[in-house]
């Protein structure tokens, strides 16, 4: 569902905004918010129309085929965040990619095998 | 609701876990250092619009038409096992940059406050903001060299820190020291969740 709220910006904002342009200049992306390290999965569902896909779209979508965290999709693309995820939020309107919040949602919830399993790696690094 | 659709992919990514891990400090204090050494280490690019903490703290005479404000920052990412993976974010600490931290912070397993014992009073900011949100973390103390060498005691007296706190000495451009520190929270964390009284729902 998109949101009402969208953000608009004009030439005037400077060229800092220039990323924002392939998201035809939102800054908010619609439905329900996500964590950087949320894992995104590609559904393998099929494109209804290609031609509303941009190339940065694709490009996130071939990383996402394998469960990838917002954040590396961000890096591995060199986009910002900010675009990335209203890329993303495209992708999950379209039923492309399904994003997943991280198993410790909330603060405080990473339960103690989670943290022991932590340790253990640490350890063994 | 929104991921209704698609359990088929939820279930693959059901156990790949990911945990935060957030360095915070002054400027030039080690963070992106410390990353480094013990991970591998990833560009990420953040051109965020103003928020209104931002709008309010930013000096913006000039240039009024600026709606956003571009925030680089380094994350480490250290595979621990197929399906668990660390993440360290170097936060940036001036407090312009809160409404980082927010995002970063939420469901984040703890917080390292990376300080310079030549310059203690600017890990100030970020001790406040954990010690506010109740998110746990330890203090590391960079060792540079020319730096007088404090004793742990005398940084937790000057620093107002609770007893039970760890204070590490550390050297950022070491793998061993970084992970030694990592190590320090993990422990800690896990002590804090041992106590019968504070937590609830662990």
């Amino acid at each position: 569902m998109p949101s009402n709220d969208e953000q608009w910006l004009d030439a005037e904002a400077g060229p800092v905004v220039r990323p924002y342009a392939l998201t035809r200049g939102r800054t908010r992306h619609a439905g329900e918010a996500f964590d950087l390290v949320a894992t995104v999965t590609a559904t393998g569902g099929r494109v209804a129309d290609p031609g509303a896909l941009a190339p940065e779209h694709i490009s996130v979508l071939q990383l996402a085929r394998v469960p990838t965290t917002v954040v590396d999709i961000a890096s591995d693309v060199d986009l910002p965040l900010g675009v990335v995820r209203i890329l993303l939020a495209d992708l999950r309107e379209l039923g492309l990619v399904a994003i997943r919040a991280p198993v410790p949602a909330k603060p405080r919830q990473i339960d103690r095998n989670t943290l022991r399993e932590v340790l253990h790696g640490l350890r063994a690094l | 609701m929104a991921y209704g659709h698609y359990d088929a992919a939820g279930m693959a990514a059901r156990r790949h876990r990911a945990i935060k891990i957030l360095l915070a400090g002054g400027f030039g204090v080690g963070k992106t250092t410390l990353v480094g050494a013990v991970s591998e280490i990833k560009p990420l690019r953040t051109e965020e619009p103003l928020t209104e903490r931002g709008a309010g703290t930013d000096s913006i005479a000039g240039v009024e038409r600026k709606t956003t404000t571009t925030v680089a920052m380094d994350f480490g990412r250290i595979t621990l096992r197929e399906d668990l993976v660390l993440y360290l974010f170097g936060t940036p600490g001036q407090e312009r940059f809160w409404f980082m931290w927010d995002e970063l912070a939420l469901g984040a397993l703890g917080a390292i406050v990376l300080a310079d014992t030549r310059r203690l009073a600017d890990c100030f900011p970020a001790i406040d903001y954990f010690e506010r949100r109740d998110i746990p973390f330890i203090i590391a103390l960079n060792c540079f060299e020319g730096a007088r060498r404090y004793a742990a005691d005398d940084v937790r007296v000057a620093l107002d820190l609770d007893p039970d706190l760890p204070i590490v000495m550390c050297d950022a451009r070491s793998k061993e020291s970084a992970k030694e520190v990592l190590i320090t929270l993990v422990e800690h964390v896990l002590s804090v969740a041992d106590e019968p009284v504070s937590r609830s729902g662990i």
